[in-house]
């Protein structure tokens, strides 16, 4: 009976940390291989000029799909940030109803919901009207995306604060929403944590831009016309077959995955500061 | 109105207090409160008169509803969802659930101390003790600060206190804790303060310094505490309520509930049969 104790505990053991195996050398392919390739397109060039055309020996970067994924970002978070965490502070505050576990629910759906059904929204109400691909609707199909997921998150972080605060101030009659901002200022570091997660999260999608931003081989040119994006540029350059454009892919694979990867190591270092001052 | 408060008096007489002048106005005055959480019933028919300036206690055994009252008394008892109230709480004869008085307004004339110490983590000692203040409005640096190092005296704090006050209010140990959030409500100059098993998270020392300051307090608050300690009870209270199963079952000076209770209840429950 011991020995099978043991074997069963060993096995376990090993299937586990097999497991762990079979999750990670992917991963830590995809890292290796990025940056390996990637970090050999990255010069000044990368970052201030346009693409360049497939001719063996033509210069140029990737400047023009930085510049437009901030800006898309920017717009994303403009229409994302605000409506997200006031559903949020509405469904943790003030929610305690059919409504508003309604639209928890609701949330939960759209946070699933494929990214390219955002795209489809953004085509529906800003690219078909205006007759052409523009920025506004892919900074609006992104937005749209990032509200279900910061609502959840600040809905979440709100929660984890004890009811025993709302009470305190409640019982200093302090008026609710004044109570509201105590909590919320209380919950702050988790708050932010959701917000920027949700902004690295939209800053790596394609399919929601490639029906309403499309892609420019241009600088921004106004809210009515296409931008490009890192994300876009590595889908149309990385199936084509020139070794130069192929190469500027690698480059904005990487660029992408070190700001992302910057934006969770500020997350964490926001909170670890949260907390010590808690 | 004379004949309408004769008529109320009538109530606790039964239950043999004694030495209720016909003239005496009560501070709170509860007259059939019945309140629930969604479907359950947590008070029924409760009828109570607290008296000026002196400390009321409440006792009984875990889940008798004693909370439930107190939470009644300042309005707290509807934040909880699904909790409903019906009859009335007259403070100085105005009936805090009548559509003149704001919800608001009650809480600050009837302050709050909680079981479990809570000061906002985030704030620091200072601002914790105005922070009643602060929330709704009050700017003047030097009234704050005035207010801070009065009400932090009241609870003996300052003296332990008054070089950090920087610091964060969650940094202190749980007595300091719960004096710091009894200044805090004081800050707000209630009228009332209802103490919710103030010492239940607290060890003897830090017991005995809130006992104390109980004492000191009702020169110029009215109190009501709840406790399931009857030691506490016998030694704070002017006046002591006993409930069980959300009934008021006795409701007497502190001396007579505990030395000649009118119920067979009471006195099994304090001579500990049960509970």
């Amino acid at each position: 009976m011991r020995l099978r104790r043991i074997v069963a505990d060993r096995l376990l053991i090993s299937f586990s940390f097999a497991a762990v195996i079979i999750a990670i050398v992917p991963l830590a392919s995809i890292l290796f291989d990025v940056t390996a390739k990637g970090i050999t397109a990255i010069n000044w060039d990368f970052f201030t000029m346009l693409p360049p055309t497939p001719l063996p020996g033509a210069v140029g970067g990737l400047g023009n799909a930085i510049q437009g994924t901030l800006i898309l970002v920017s717009l994303a978070s403009a229409i994302g940030l605000p409506v997200g965490l006031f559903s949020g502070v509405y469904i943790s505050e003030y929610g305690g109803n059919w409504y508003g576990s309604s639209i928890r629910f609701l949330g939960d759906v759209l946070v699933g919901n494929p990214s390219i059904v955002f795209g489809i929204m953004g085509y529906v109400l800003l690219v078909l009207p205006l007759q052409s691909y523009n920025t506004l609707a892919g900074g609006f199909a992104l937005g749209v995306m990032m509200m279900p997921i910061i609502s959840n998150t600040t809905a979440e972080a709100l929660k984890l604060v004890p009811n025993s605060l709302r009470e305190a101030s409640m019982a200093l009659g302090v008026r609710k929403w004044r109570t509201t901002f105590v909590i919320i200022s209380n919950a702050r570091a988790a708050v932010a944590t959701g917000a920027l997660l949700a902004v690295a999260r939209v800053m790596g999608e394609t399919a929601p831009l490639i029906l309403t931003a499309g892609i420019s081989t241009l600088w921004f040119s106004g809210l009515n016309q296409p931008a490009a994006s890192l994300t876009y540029y590595i889908y149309y350059f990385a199936t084509s077959p020139f070794p130069n454009w192929v190469s500027l892919a690698w480059g904005a694979a990487f660029v992408l995955i070190v700001t992302i990867m910057i934006i969770n190591v500020a997350v964490r270092v926001v909170t670890r500061g949260a907390r010590a001052h808690a | 109105m004379l004949s309408g408060e004769m008529k109320d008096l009538e109530k606790p007489a039964e239950h043999g207090v004694a030495h209720w002048g016909a003239d005496e106005k009560p501070k709170i005055q509860v007259q059939n409160l019945n309140a629930w959480y969604n479907q359950k019933q947590a008070l029924f028919d409760v009828n109570l008169y607290i008296k000026p300036n002196m400390v009321t206690a409440m006792i009984g055994p875990s889940g008798c509803g004693k909370s439930t009252l107190i939470r009644c008394l300042n309005r707290m008892h509807e934040m909880v969802i699904g909790a409903r109230v019906e009859g009335q709480v007259l403070l100085d004869g105005l009936d805090v659930y009548g559509p003149n008085l704001d919800p608001v307004d009650v809480r600050r004339r009837i302050g709050m101390v909680f079981q479990k110490p809570n000061p906002f983590p985030n704030m620091s000692i200072g601002d914790n003790v105005v922070a009643g203040l602060k929330l709704t409005g009050v700017r003047d640096k030097a009234k704050l600060g005035e207010v801070t190092r009065r009400c932090l005296e009241r609870v003996y704090l300052w003296d332990e206190v008054k070089d950090e006050l920087k610091r964060s209010g969650a940094s202190l140990s749980g007595g300091q804790q719960q004096r710091l959030c009894i200044a805090r409500a004081l800050a707000i100059e209630p009228e009332v303060l209802l103490m919710d098993e103030p010492c239940s998270a607290l060890d003897p020392t830090a017991t005995a310094k809130i006992e104390q300051l109980i004492a000191e307090l009702k020169q110029s608050y009215t109190v009501v505490i709840v406790t399931h300690n009857m030691q506490q009870a016998s030694r704070v209270a002017d006046y002591t309520a006993f409930m069980y199963l959300g009934k008021l079952i006795e409701f007497d000076e502190t001396a007579k509930l505990f030395e000649n209770p009118s119920e067979q209840l009471t006195e099994r429950y304090i001579t500990g049969k049960f509970g």
